[in-house]
């Protein structure tokens, strides 16, 4: 199967922060000789490299679907990366200390896009509650806000449970007052692209996700899109319309600073 | 430019691609640091920042279905996502004063810094 390898290389060796850095041994696949090699965590990917120099990772294991587990090995610290399915390979990786190996253990079990994805929804939800107040106040959304049941996809990578929503969050007079100084790295652009849009403006915050339908997606997509779409055409339009008048300000702000 | 006709499936951060009559997928693309940009009419493409002259072209059937996917598209990194959890839990914890992540036990954790460092 084709990849865009120099893009992958690209997102492995590029300044962005890496989640988890160091070096590990691998387990082989035919022998079962370990080699120690350098590895990086980025988002769902785990990348090593032959050498902590070396300009381009031999290897890349995308973590979504797994599970991550100590393991029984004549090995110390050893750790394995396991995947369903009867073709599927296991990881099996040893650090280098106790320390080590629970850090990483904890931030491979956290790697996945689903298990992002999961806590991004669970604040976007949140942050609606607490912008228009919970189920009663929106007109349509199911009422959930008392207890959130998380999805089991991904949850297997992670060792605790995300636990029911908060009791109701004291309403605002109907509009939420948000704190009117933010730096530019708070809020993120919806481009593809790092930095900024065409104009070098920071864009506004993102509405919540629309994602193509696809049967290979998690159920946790299917389960947001259950909500009326009406309903929620209604809250991206307030939403946006707040967002717009918040930027306005903000810029005006920033105007007057110089 | 020869155009095939392809089965498209976003899934996480990757873009696979199939021969319409095909199980297993012909390619993939990883989402991270790339640019969907729509082009002329039910027309978008995707290039990616370390070789921004190439780009990905895709026609769709409409221009309705061409915008649904320039959106999802734009969405669909993982670093996207991270920087919305990050503005999300910001704007939270302003308003409230509190870390909405510590009741998961999750607020030291690097992957949720605003400025995550390397190690």
């Amino acid at each position: 199967m084709k990849l865009n390898e120099r893009s992958l290389a690209f997102y492995a060796t590029c300044d962005s922060p890496a989640d988890n850095a160091g070096f590990l041994y691998k387990r082989g696949e035919r022998h079962t000789a370990y080699h120690r090699r350098w590895f990086v965590l980025k988002g769902n990917m785990l990348f090593y490299f032959e050498e902590r120099e070396s300009r381009e990772p031999v290897g890349v294991i995308v973590l979504e679907g797994c599970t991550v587990e100590l393991c029984d090995s004549a090995e110390e610290f050893a750790f394995a990366i396991r995947f369903g399915g009867a073709k599927s390979r296991t990881y099996v990786l040893a650090a280098e200390s106790q320390a080590a190996m629970e850090s990483w253990v904890k931030s491979l079990s956290r790697a996945s896009f689903d298990y992002m994805r999961l806590v991004v929804r669970e604040l976007e939800k949140q942050l609606e509650e607490m912008r228009w107040g919970p189920a009663g106040g929106c007109g349509g959304c199911q009422g959930s806000a008392g207890s959130w049941k998380p999805k089991t996809l991904g949850l297997e990578c992670s060792p605790e449970r995300l636990p029911a929503l908060p009791a109701v969050l004291p309403k605002e007079n109907g509009c939420a007052v948000w704190n009117n100084a933010p730096g530019e790295d708070l809020l993120p652009n919806t481009s593809g692209c790092d930095g900024h849009d065409d104009e070098g403006n920071p864009r506004p915050p993102p509405l919540p996700p629309r994602r193509q339908a696809s049967s290979s997606e998690a159920s946790s997509a299917r389960a947001a899109m259950a909500e009326s779409p009406s309903t929620f055409c209604r809250l991206h339009e307030r939403y946006g319309r707040e967002v717009a008048r918040l930027r306005q300000d903000w810029l005006e702000r920033r105007r007057g600073h110089r | 430019a020869v155009l095939k006709k392809r089965l498209v499936k976003l899934v996480v951060n990757f873009l696979f691609y199939f021969r319409t009559d095909e199980a297993e997928p012909i390619g993939a693309l990883l989402l991270e640091h790339c640019r969907v940009t729509k082009e002329e009419e039910n027309v978008f493409s995707i290039s990616f920042i370390e070789e921004p002259e190439r780009k990905y072209c895709f026609e769709c059937d409409s221009e309705e279905q061409c915008q649904e996917w320039v959106e999802a598209l734009k969405r669909a990194s993982y670093e996207f996502m991270r920087r919305s959890l990050i503005f999300y839990r910001n704007e939270i914890q302003k308003m409230t004063g509190k870390d909405p992540l510590e009741q998961y036990g999750i607020s030291e954790e690097a992957r949720f810094q605003l400025g995550a460092h390397k190690d």
